[in-house]
């Protein structure tokens, strides 16, 4: 996408509130509105490709429960849209931590992703991990239930963050065909819009695991794939980031060079379908960024080979973490790279990674970002 | 039937999310008022309040908030029973509270 005329809007969620930040095609100076809906965890938020003014954002609070809300004007006002999620059926139980069955209950919304093609449809990936649609704008949810009915849901665990479904990937070239991901479930996909869904974690291996190999029960923490490529996708587990190229029947690892492969987002270069970028955290016990430095990784090859990107990035004394929703890249030629931190700071680069700058420092711990490019 | 409106006070969060100026609501209460059926008139006259203070479907009371009438905490009360003559005739606002929290 030329930069002529084209701006880039952030939507931010944070702990405490939303905003959003807004700069024209050159990403130098950004001006930033909020906080939206002060006060209140905002999980993510994220607008309609099909219409990019359309935004919807995940409210909540552990007082008040889950709210969602609608901006028509690309978020400068808002709406409460429709926040009742009820489970298919007679739920039944999952796994709590301890092995035992407990009732699946619904407690918040972790990911919104809109349809790429109807303004008012939208998909909600919640916790506990289920998925939810609207086809109303988000007046009204109803849940895929063919998913968490598979016969391994009652095996499912909560990760150490609760059981959520934080990962939608809709195909681009077949909507039918959707990838999920739950932490610590795993990933899934279904190829018939939700009716049906199988395991996808052949190829995974967690060690915390009695079976490492189990067909579910993996941490994965984000999967990102290219518009283009649908067919390969690339995950950051819990440990090892992992790369298909067969929509996620079989992985195999390229954590490669990275100085440690624990970590939580990911995500793909809009234009090179074979650059990503990791940011390593030192451990599953110590979420910071190794070293008191914080440092991007990007592989130009797909994986295994990474090369580690500083300029303009802390590289002492920080002790930050990168959740897995809190990342993102526009679509401008030169393609910019976006994430929040646990410290409050947003960077950005708009140049593929090779340097970088904080475009706000003291917001409240991020939990999201996503971005629009604007024409 | 109370024909007398029924004063609900609200956390401030919820006052934001349903546009609500100062700290109370005046309701009309088609019914006995108790906790249920102010809460009734209270989600009717404010739907974007749905889910806030009671679940959706089980229709118990979220565990951070409680419900406070003539410095009483009644949260623990059943939802259907009469409240205080003080709230039923408007002398006294049903107080929905949140938990304090934060340290």
């Amino acid at each position: 996408m030329t930069a002529n005329g084209s701006r880039v809007r952030l939507l931010i969620g944070t702990r405490k509130g939303a905003f959003i930040l807004t700069a024209d095609a050159s990403r130098k100076k950004w001006e930033i509105a909020g906080p939206h809906f002060p006060g209140w965890e905002i999980y993510h938020l994220k607008g309609s490709p099909a219409d990019p003014n359309l935004i919807y954002a995940s409210q909540s609070s552990s007082w008040f429960g889950q709210i969602m809300q609608r901006s028509e004007d690309g978020g400068k006002t808002w709406t409460p849209a429709g926040n009742k999620f009820v489970y298919d059926g007679v739920p039944g139980t999952h796994q709590w931590y301890d092995g035992t069955p407990h009732p699946w209950e619904f407690k918040r919304v972790w990911h919104i992703e809109p349809s790429l093609t109807h303004p008012d449809h939208v998909y909600a990936g919640v916790e506990d991990a289920a998925l939810f649609h609207s086809t109303d704008g988000g007046q009204n949810w109803d849940e895929i239930s063919g998913l968490r009915t598979h016969t391994t849901g009652s095996a499912w665990q909560p990760g150490a963050g609760g059981m959520c479904l934080h990962t939608i990937l809709v195909d681009p070239t077949d909507p039918k065909r959707i990838v999920i991901a739950i932490s610590a479930a795993g990933a899934f996909r279904t190829d018939d819009g939700g009716a049906t869904w199988k395991p996808i974690n052949r190829g995974l291996i967690s060690k915390h695991l009695p079976d490492p190999t189990a067909e579910v029960g993996h941490c994965v923490h984000h999967i990102a794939a290219h518009p283009l490529r649908p067919g390969t996708l690339f995950m950051q587990k819990h440990w090892d980031v992992m790369r298909s190229d067969d929509a996620g029947d079989n992985w195999h690892e390229v954590s490669g060079n990275l100085p440690t492969d624990f970590g939580f987002v990911i995500d793909v270069h809009a234009h090179e379908p074979e650059t990503l970028y990791v940011i390593p955290i030192k451990s599953d016990s110590e979420h910071f960024v190794p070293d008191g430095k914080l440092r991007v990784f990007r592989s130009r090859t797909g994986g295994n080979d990474w090369e580690p990107l500083t300029q303009g990035l802390p590289q002492s004394d920080c002790y930050v973490n990168v959740l897995r929703d809190a990342m993102a890249v526009d679509r401008l030629d030169a393609c910019g790279i976006y994430f929040g931190t646990s410290g409050g700071q947003v960077y950005a680069s708009a140049d593929a990674g090779d340097s970088w700058k904080a475009i706000v420092r003291d917001l409240p711990p991020v939990l999201s970002v996503e971005v629009q490019t604007l024409t | 039937m109370s024909g007398i409106p029924i004063r609900v006070e609200l956390p401030a969060h919820l006052r934001t999310l349903a546009r609500i100026r100062g700290h109370e609501v005046a309701l009309d209460v088609h019914a006995t008022p108790t906790i249920a059926t102010v809460l009734d008139a209270l989600e009717a006259a404010y739907p974007m309040l749905c889910g806030t203070v009671r679940d959706q479907v089980t229709r118990e009371r979220r565990a951070f908030l409680r419900f406070f009438a003539c410095q009483q905490d009644i949260s623990l009360d059943s939802p259907d029973a009469p409240l205080p003559d003080a709230v039923a005739n408007g002398s006294e606002p049903l107080i929905i509270l949140g938990a304090v929290a934060g340290g």
